[in-house]
C-alpha cells in the first residue's frame, strides 16, 4: 500500500510539472519553485541540525567494535574502537565514505540444527553504489551552474564517460545510480523482512530519485532538450539574474520539479541521515571514558541510600559478625 | 524448572517470514512465557518510584493512572531534550533492514517485532505522531496514536530486548536499540510498570547494597563457606577483610559471585589470586554489588545505585578500585560511572602494586577490570601456573555483550585463558567479539516466568557452542559475566547438555600454584583433577 501510494504520488508530481510546462508556467517551475525548494532545504536542514545539537550527549556511549586501548602490549583496534580524536576521524571517514558498518552485514539462515550466519555484502554494495554515483552526478551538474566550467568538472565528465558508448557519451554514473536505486526498491518489494518494515516514507524518496534519474537520462539521450537554453536558465538561477527562456521542453521541467520536491522534502524525512550520521554518539565518541571524564550538563541530583543509613539498619548484625562499624 | 516444549519443537516453530498484514494493524498478543510479572508496589515505593499499584501484566486492565498518556508524552519530550541519541535515533533510521536479523530474539523467535528496527518503530510511530509535523498525517506518515494497546505493545517488546547492542554494530548510523530500549523503559517506569524481576533487585540493592538482598552477616557467612571449601581443595586458608579502612584497593564484583554456583568458583579464583599476591584490598558489604539494574530502569536509578562504589571507596580511604567479572556492571563502570558520580578526586590513578604498571586507560575513573589486572600480572611473570590442572577442560570463550560492545575487552581474557589452559577453541567468527550473541537473559530478563523466551533468545549462542562442542570437543564455556554464569548453565543444558560454564578466574584459581598449598587433587568445584581420578572411574 505504501509503495503504490508513493508511486502514484511521484507520477502525480511529474504530471504537475508537465502540465506546468504545457501551460508555459516557466517562471513558476523554472525559478520560483526551485528557489523555494533550496530555501526550504537549507533552512530545514539547519533547523534540524540545531534541534539535534540542542539535546546534549549526557553519556559516553560509543559502540565498540574492536579491542580497547588498555595495556601497552595489547594491540588496540584503532579504527573500530578508537580512543583518540584522530582515531575518531578515521572511524567516521570509514563510516561515511565506505559504509564500514554495512560492510559487516551478515545474513542469518535457518537450518535444522539452528541458525548460521553468512556474509552478505549486497546491501553494502548497492548502498555504496547508490550514494557514490548520486554524489558524482550531483557534482557533474555543477557545469550547469558555473561559467566557465571548472576543469575538474569537465574531467569528471570525461572519466564518467570512459566507456564511450553512444552520442553523447553514456555517463556510467547515471546508469549505475538508476540501477542501484532500482535494486534498493526491489529489495523493499521482494525481501519479506524489508517489505514488512517499509513505510511510504521509504518508497517515496526512492521513486522520486528514480524519477529524477529516468528524466535526466531521457533528456540526455532520447528526448533531447535545448541544452543552451537550459544552461541559460540554470546560470540565471546561479547568478540571481533569472531568465526564463522558452522552448526548453516539458521533460526538463519534470526533472527540475522532482529535484525541487526532493530538496524541499529532505529536511523533514529520513534523508536527514546525511547530517545525522556525523552526530551519532555511538560512532563519533572516542572510547576513552575511563581516561577522560565525560560531563553530563544536566547531571541530576538524586536521593541516595548512604552508608550511615545502611549501618543504622544493620549495625547489630555487622557487630555480631565482627564487621567494623563507624558508630558503636 | 524446565519448560515444556522440547528443543526441536521450539526450533521447528521458528519462521523468519513476517506476516503479510501491516505491522500497525497487527495488535500485540501477550504470549505466555514471553512476558514478565509486573512490579509489586512495595518495591517501587521503597525506591521512590511513582504509580506503584497492585496489577497483573496478564490481565486486560493494567490499572494505569488516568493521565498516563500525558505522563508518557511529557516524559518522552523530556527525554528528547535530554538525550541527543534519542532524538537522532528517532529521526534518521532509513529502515534499510541491516539490523533485522542481528537480534538474538528475532533469530530465536522469528517475531518480526523483534527486529530491532521494528522494535524502535514501535516508539518512533509515537514520536512522529506527537513530535513531528508530518506525523499529524497519521498512518501514511508512519505515525499512530498512543493507546493503551500501543503502550502494552511497547512494554511487551521493550522487555524482549536485552540491550546487547549487537544491532548497533551493523547499523550504518550506529542507531543503538539498547539506547532506545533504555528510553522506552524510562517511560514505562514513569507509569509504575517495571517488571517484578527488575524492581525487586532494585529495592534490594538500594537497601542492602546488592541485588540479592544479602545482609552483611549473610555475606560474611557465605564467604565462610567458600573459604572452607577453598581450604579443603587447596590447603590454603584465605582470610579476606570486609569494610576495612585504609586498604589500598576496594574490590567490587557482582553479588552473584559470592552467592551461587558457578559464580562462587570464580569468586574462589579471585580470593586465591589476591591471597597469593598478598594484595592489600578489602571487600565492602555496603557496596557489595557491581551489577546495576538501574541500567535497565532509568538513568537516575543507575546513578543512585552506582554512587555507593565511590562513596564507599571514599569512606574506606582506598587508593583505587578493582572490579570483578561482569558484563553490564562494566558497561556502567566504563561508560557511566565517572560522568554520573565522579570526579573521583579522592582516589589515585591506579597502579598495580605488584608490577608497578600504571593503568592509564583508567586514570580518571580509577577503576580497573580484573582481566586487565591479571593479564598484566601474567605478562610480567608474577604468576606461576600449572595449566595441566585444567587439562580435563576444553575451553571456549563467550564475549559478553556489554564488555564487548560497550568497552572492547577481547584480548585480555583470551590471554589469561591461554596462559592457564592448554585447550582453547574459538567459536565461529560471526558469533564472538563485537559480533557476540547475548546469553538471552541480560538487562533484567532472567525471570523464571519467561524461560521459553530466554531459551529462544539464547539459541544463537547455544548453537555456536554446539558447533565447537562437535568440532573440537569443547566442554567448558568460559565468560566474564555474572549474568552469563547464572543463565548459561540451564540454557546450554537445554539445547545441548554436557558443557559447563565458568568464569575466567575460576580457571586461574585452578591453575595458580600457591606456596604452601597441598598437592591439589580437586579443582575449585571439588571435582578430581586430571590424573587424580580413581583408577577405572574414568572409563
Amino acid at each position: 500500500m505504501g509503495m503504490i501510494f508513493s508511486l502514484v504520488a511521484v507520477i502525480f508530481l511529474a504530471a504537475i510539472a508537465f502540465m506546468g510546462a504545457k501551460l508555459n508556467l516557466f517562471g513558476l517551475f523554472g525559478v520560483a519553485i526551485p528557489y523555494l525548494a533550496v530555501l526550504v532545504f537549507i533552512a530545514g536542514f539547519i533547523r534540524k541540525v540545531i534541534k539535534w545539537g540542542q539535546s546534549p550527549v549526557p553519556f559516553h556511549i560509543p559502540t565498540t567494535c574492536g579491542q580497547q586501548k588498555s595495556l601497552p602490549w595489547i594491540k588496540q583496534s584503532k579504527l573500530d574502537n578508537p580512543s583518540t580524536t584522530l582515531g575518531i576521524i578515521g572511524r567516521m571517514a570509514l563510516e561515511v565514505l565506505l559504509f564500514r558498518s554495512l560492510f559487516r552485514n551478515l545474513k542469518t539462515h535457518r537450518t535444522d540444527g539452528g541458525p548460521v550466519y553468512g556474509s552478505n555484502k549486497w546491501l553494502w554494495l548497492g548502498g555504496l553504489a547508490f550514494h557514490v554515483t548520486f554524489f558524482v552526478v550531483f557534482i557533474r551538474h555543477l557545469r550547469f551552474f558555473t561559467e566557465p566550467v571548472p576543469a575538474w568538472v569537465n574531467t569528471l565528465d570525461v572519466v564518467d564517460g570512459f566507456v564511450q558508448v553512444g552520442v553523447p557519451h553514456m555517463l556510467i554514473t547515471g546508469v549505475v545510480l538508476l540501477a542501484a536505486a532500482t535494486y534498493l526498491l526491489l529489495r523493499r518489494i521482494f525481501n519479506p523482512q524489508v517489505k514488512y518494515i517499509s513505510l511510504p516514507a521509504d518508497y517515496f524518496p526512492l521513486f522520486l530519485i528514480i524519477g529524477i534519474a529516468v528524466s535526466g537520462i531521457l533528456m540526455r539521450y532520447f528526448i533531447k532538450v535545448d541544452i543552451i537554453k537550459v544552461k541559460e536558465l540554470t546560470m540565471g538561477l546561479a547568478t540571481f539574474k533569472t531568465t526564463v527562456p522558452d522552448g526548453i521542453g516539458g521533460i526538463f521541467f519534470i526533472h527540475l520539479f522532482l529535484i525541487s520536491v526532493l530538496f524541499a522534502y529532505f529536511p523533514f524525512s529520513k534523508l536527514m541521515h546525511l547530517g545525522g550520521v556525523f552526530m551519532s554518539p555511538t560512532r563519533n565518541l572516542a572510547n576513552n571514558s575511563r581516561e577522560v571524564r565525560h560531563i553530563n550538563p544536566w547531571n541530576p541530583k538524586v536521593k541516595l541510600h548512604t552508608y550511615e543509613e545502611y549501618e543504622d539498619e544493620f549495625r547489630e548484625v555487622m557487630k555480631s559478625e565482627g564487621l567494623p562499624v563507624e558508630k558503636e | 524448572m524446565a519448560i515444556k516444549p522440547k528443543p526441536n519443537e521450539l526450533l521447528s516453530g521458528i519462521n523468519y517470514k513476517p506476516p503479510l498484514k501491516q505491522w500497525m494493524d497487527e495488535p500485540v498478543e501477550f504470549k505466555k512465557g514471553y512476558y514478565c510479572y509486573g512490579a509489586k508496589p512495595k518495591n517501587l515505593e521503597y525506591i521512590g518510584f511513582p504509580n506503584g499499584r497492585e496489577w497483573n501484566s496478564s490481565e486486560q486492565d493494567w490499572k494505569l493512572v488516568d493521565n498516563w498518556k500525558e505522563i508518557f508524552l511529557e516524559g518522552m519530550e523530556n527525554l528528547l531534550k535530554k538525550f541527543r541519541s534519542f532524538r537522532l535515533f528517532m529521526d534518521i533510521c532509513v529502515r534499510c533492514g541491516a539490523c533485522a536479523d542481528k537480534c538474538h530474539f528475532f533469530i530465536g523467535t522469528g517475531d518480526p517485532k523483534n527486529m530491532p528496527v521494528l522494535r524502535a518503530e514501535l516508539l518512533r510511530s509515537i514520536y512522529r505522531r506527537y513530535f513531528t509535523v508530518a506525523g499529524k498525517l497519521g498512518k501514511i506518515a508512519g505515525a499512530r496514536d498512543l493507546t493503551e494497546d500501543v503502550f502494552k505493545e511497547i512494554w511487551y517488546y521493550y522487555y524482549q530486548c536485552t540491550e546487547c547492542r549487537r544491532c548497533s554494530v551493523f547499523c550504518p548510523y550506529g542507531i543503538d536499540q539498547a539506547e532506545i530500549t533504555m528510553m522506552g523503559r524510562e517511560l514505562i517506569n514513569l507509569l509504575g510498570c517495571c517488571t517484578d524481576w527488575i524492581s525487586g533487585p532494585l529495592a534490594n540493592c538500594y537497601r542492602t547494597g546488592n541485588h540479592l538482598g544479602l545482609q552483611p552477616h549473610t555475606i560474611k557467612s557465605n564467604f565462610d563457606y567458600m573459604l572452607d571449601d577453598l581450604e579443603e581443595h587447596t590447603g590454603v586458608r584465605v582470610e579476606p577483610t570486609f569494610n576495612r579502612k585504609g586498604a589500598e584497593i576496594l574490590f567490587v564484583t557482582p553479588s552473584a559471585d559470592f552467592f551461587a554456583e558457578p559464580g562462587v568458583f570464580t569468586c574462589m579464583g579471585y580470593l586465591l589470586l589476591f591471597h597469593y599476591l598478598g594484595l592489600d584490598y578489602t571487600w565492602s558489604t555496603y557496596a557489595s554489588e557491581g551489577g546495576n539494574f538501574g541500567l535497565f530502569t532509568s538513568n537516575e536509578m543507575m546513578k543512585r545505585l552506582n554512587s555507593k562504589i565511590y562513596a564507599e571507596s571514599k569512606r574506606l580511604g582506598v587508593k583505587w578500585i578493582l572490579g570483578g567479572e561482569c558484563g553490564h556492571m562494566w558497561r556502567v563502570l566504563h561508560q557511566y560511572m565517572d560522568t554520573m558520580n565522579g570526579p573521583a578526586d579522592h582516589l589515585e590513578a591506579p597502579v598495580s602494586p605488584i608490577t608497578g604498571t600504571r593503568f592509564d586507560n583508567a586514570k580518571s575513573t580509577r577503576m580497573v577490570h580484573i582481566a586487565e589486572f591479571t593479564a598484566d600480572l601474567i605478562k610480567n611473570g608474577k604468576l606461576k601456573f600449572d595449566p595441566s590442572r585444567n587439562d580435563n577442560l576444553n575451553v571456549t570463550f563467550h564475549d559478553s555483550c556489554n564488555t564487548s560492545r560497550g568497552m572492547g575487552i577481547f584480548e585480555e581474557p583470551r590471554y589469561i585463558i591461554n596462559s592457564v589452559c592448554n585447550h582453547f577453541h574459538e567459536m565461529p567468527d560471526n558469533t564472538i567479539r563485537e559480533n557476540t550473541f547475548c546469553c538471552g537473559s541480560g538487562s533484567g530478563l532472567n525471570a523464571g516466568e519467561i524461560e521459553e523466551l530466554r531459551m529462544l533468545g539464547g539459541l544463537p549462542r547455544a548453537h555456536a557452542v554446539k558447533y565447537v562442542k562437535e568440532k573440537h570437543g569443547v566442554n567448558m564455556l568460559s565468560c566474564i559475566c555474572a549474568i552469563d554464569r547464572a543463565v548459561l548453565p540451564p540454557m546450554i543444558d537445554y539445547w545441548m547438555p554436557d558443557v559447563g560454564v565458568c568464569g575466567v578466574h575460576e580457571l586461574v584459581g585452578n591453575a595458580l600454584i600457591i606456596p604452601g598449598e597441598k598437592e591439589r587433587e580437586n579443582n575449585l568445584r571439588g571435582e578430581p583433577l586430571p590424573g587424580m581420578e580413581e583408577k577405572g572411574e574414568e572409563e
